[in-house]
């Protein structure tokens, strides 16, 4: 029992200072890359005009820590929206796309068009077991310079 | 964050997710091109992840791990559009799915066209 709360303890520490990092970290990245345009259209447009193009990927595995897997599991109980795992949720998804653009950027690109986004679990969860809950999220799209 | 990650090897095809090249017009169709790649994790990266889990965040060695996986997917691909004489492959589309505990598959799929430069 102690141990439990210890893990639960250290899992909700070490877990919402990190994410506050991460969020700093993401909510900063975002300003610096807010000029570069990104859209998720152009399979049906004409074809832009450009030079060059190329495929970029952008990917990262998230998991939620101990004391959020806990507080899904009681949310289990009563159902309704589970807050804890939202946010990993979105971390996830801003940080391959933030990934992405950075990639676009450094490639020298000009626009990112016909952006997908993917996810899938890939924790124990996914097969229906309990324990490591882990999401990999990917972003992709044509890059153009 | 902001390196290039080590690129596939594309044969030296171009990849889009557009039904076109910008700058270049579609000459001939090859069809549907895929690949594909079944990983599962190694035992030190799965502990190593177990006790990241602990604390949440991005666990860096799946990460790897997996985009190591899309571009061997993407690799395939290309080799086999290339032994189709194509010189691109549009309309790409990632997918991925767990298939078994512990692995999952990556899969990418695209056409094989040739194209050429307008005039």
């Amino acid at each position: 029992m102690l141990d439990f709360l210890i893990l639960l303890l250290i899992g909700y520490c070490v877990g919402s200072f990190a994410e506050k990092r991460h969020f700093k970290s993401i909510k900063q990245r975002e300003r610096q890359t807010l000029h570069f345009p990104m859209m998720n259209y152009g399979a049906k447009h004409p074809i832009p005009h450009a030079n060059e193009s190329a495929l970029i990927v952008g990917s990262v595995v998230v998991s939620a820590d101990y004391f959020k897997m806990f507080a899904s599991s009681l949310r289990n109980l009563v159902g309704g929206r589970v807050v804890a795992y939202e946010s990993v949720m979105d971390r996830g998804r801003r940080e391959a796309i933030l990934r992405m653009k950075e990639q676009a950027i450094a490639w020298g690109g000009s626009q990112i068009v016909n952006v997908r986004l993917e996810t899938s679990s890939i924790g124990k969860h996914a097969s229906g077991g309990k324990g490591l809950f882990a999401v990999e999220v990917i972003a992709y799209g044509t890059v153009l310079r | 964050m902001a390196k290039v990650r080590g690129a596939s090897v594309t044969h030296g095809i171009t990849i889009t997710t557009l039904e076109g090249v910008p700058g270049q017009e579609v000459v001939e169709h090859y069809g549907l091109v895929q690949g594909s790649t079944i990983r599962a994790k190694h035992v030190g990266k799965d502990i190593m992840a177990g006790l990241k889990n602990l604390v949440g965040g991005e666990l860096k060695g799946y990460t790897e791990l997996l985009q190591e996986a899309r571009q061997e997917a993407v690799s395939r691909m290309t080799e086999q559009a290339s032994l189709l004489g194509a010189n691109a492959v549009l309309n790409v589309r990632f997918s991925t799915s767990s298939v078994a505990q512990g692995a999952a598959e990556l899969y990418a799929y695209g056409t094989a066209v040739k194209v050429k430069a307008l005039q």
